[in-house]
């Protein structure tokens, strides 16, 4: 992809993870530019703690604010927001999110397809989705509704992820854009702003 | 992929021939619901989803009761119903009666939960429950008081983590896969529907509680309820949301006060 394409194209990037995915995050976060445009929105999966001590802690590996999703948010731009446990998080029409009780999709909620759908109806081509390391199915059908949007779509390289299964499901099954190890990832974030 | 103007189309149908108002609702999940209902009802088009809700009113039910979200748990949020156990029920319990107000109580499981703590406390002889959802047939399963029996190791843990101290299986008979709870727990839960949207204060209250049912409203429709709820409170009664809600951008915040941690509020005047 051309330095141009990029330019003012994104508004948002939607990084989704389950295990194994918070050690990219500890290695993209830090190399963030202090200084981003777009939004970034992060879909964990994770057990429920009743607490939101990982905000905080990923809140110490960046100066972009990060802060756990509350419902109906204003999404701003070089902001970081962080799904919350036992929530699904949607995305309106206003750039604002939506939490959402309903059912676990792929036995998870969070679901990673449910934020990806969502954001990719929003923001249609000017979204980017990563999914990174995970032992599940999640997310493989939200990228596909992504780039069907006109989005962007990457996968973690799959040997560089502790667990390969979820983007290398995703890399077998649908025309990813790019497929990046961590410090790609980081790179290519920080280049949308340019 | 269905577009927005279609859900606008549908939502409009509804509202003029049934009279449910959908149009304030959380737009990105309500689309999200239609489209899964649409997939799971294996409509050829969007236009047959359309006239089958406009001409069979018993679709209708199933359309309300599919696209409206009704997953609830005993004790969801332990620490919350601690402080309740706690905090709350101490305080109500020096007045002569206990009115509770469960607005949008789905199948029933957080009003289950709160009769549980009354009979520990032993004020359940003296409350009034009022368990309200706009949909009539998740209110009969909350008539039965008859759910799932695997999900009781679950609940069993949050009601421990919640403070409490009995054996959990005591609260319900096991039969054939389901648990019914015990009928005294149902004595005092008054059921009926009632419709956040268009019906107006029915009573004063001690405590309401609105758990993860204003995320499925737009913002203006959260004042809407915020106020009827305000209207409904007594001065010094308490007002309890979902984990992810706020009064922290309504006109009614002014009035109130929050507790340490959890979204409990007080009505300070």
């Amino acid at each position: 992809m051309e330095e141009n394409d990029v330019k003012n194209r994104f508004k948002a990037v939607v990084i989704g993870g389950s295990a194994g995915s918070l050690s990219v995050l500890f290695e993209v976060f830090p190399a963030l530019n202090p200084r981003l445009n777009v939004a970034i929105i992060l879909v964990l999966h994770r057990k429920y703690s009743g607490d939101s001590s990982l905000s905080d802690l990923l809140s110490t590996k960046t100066s972009l604010p990060t802060k756990e999703i509350d419902d109906k948010d204003p999404i701003l731009p070089g902001h970081i927001y962080l799904a919350p446990a036992d929530y699904h998080s949607l995305i309106e029409k206003n750039y604002s999110f939506s939490l959402d009780v309903s059912e676990k999709i792929n036995f998870s909620r969070p679901s990673l397809d449910v934020t990806f759908e969502s954001a990719a109806d929003t923001f249609g081509p000017s979204l980017v989705a990563i999914l990174l390391s995970g032992s599940n199915d999640d997310g493989t059908a939200g990228l596909k509704t992504v780039k069907e949007a006109g989005g962007f779509i990457i996968a973690q390289k799959p040997e560089t992820a502790q667990m390969p299964y979820m983007p290398q499901n995703a890399i077998n099954n649908l025309e990813i854009d790019l497929i990046l190890d961590s410090k790609e990832i980081s790179d290519f974030i920080n280049m949308l702003n340019q | 992929m269905i577009e927005d103007e279609e859900i606008d189309l549908l939502l409009n149908d509804v509202f003029e021939i049934y009279g449910y108002d959908f149009a304030n609702y959380s737009r990105a999940s309500l689309k999200r619901r239609i489209i899964r209902l649409f997939a799971l009802d294996k409509f050829p088009s969007f236009a047959e989803l359309r006239y089958r809700v406009r001409t069979e009113e018993d679709y209708l039910k199933r359309f309300i009761e599919e696209i409206t979200v009704n997953v609830t748990e005993m004790f969801r949020d332990p620490s919350f119903y601690k402080v309740l156990r706690t905090e709350i029920l101490p305080v109500l319990g020096t007045k002569p009666f206990i009115r509770i107000w469960h607005a949008g109580c789905s199948t029933g499981e957080e009003v289950f939960s709160m009769a549980i703590l009354l009979q520990e406390a032993n004020l359940l002889k003296k409350s009034l429950l009022y368990a309200t959802d706009l949909n009539p047939s998740v209110l009969e399963k909350v008539r039965k008081g008859i759910f799932p029996l695997n999900q009781m190791k679950q609940y069993s843990e949050s009601y421990i983590a919640s403070g409490g101290t009995k054996d959990f299986s005591t609260y319900y008979t096991a039969n054939y896969g389901q648990a019914k709870l015990n009928e005294d727990l149902s004595e005092k839960i008054i059921i009926s529907t009632h419709n956040l949207v268009s019906d107006s204060s029915f009573n004063e209250f001690d405590l309401i509680l609105c758990r993860n049912v204003l995320i499925y409203f737009d913002k203006d429709l959260q004042e809407r309820a915020l106020k009827l709820f305000d209207e409904s409170l007594g001065v010094l009664g308490y007002l309890a949301l979902g984990s992810k809600e706020t009064l922290k951008f309504s006109t009614i915040q002014a009035r109130y006060k929050q507790l340490d941690k959890e979204k409990i509020w007080k009505k300070t005047m």
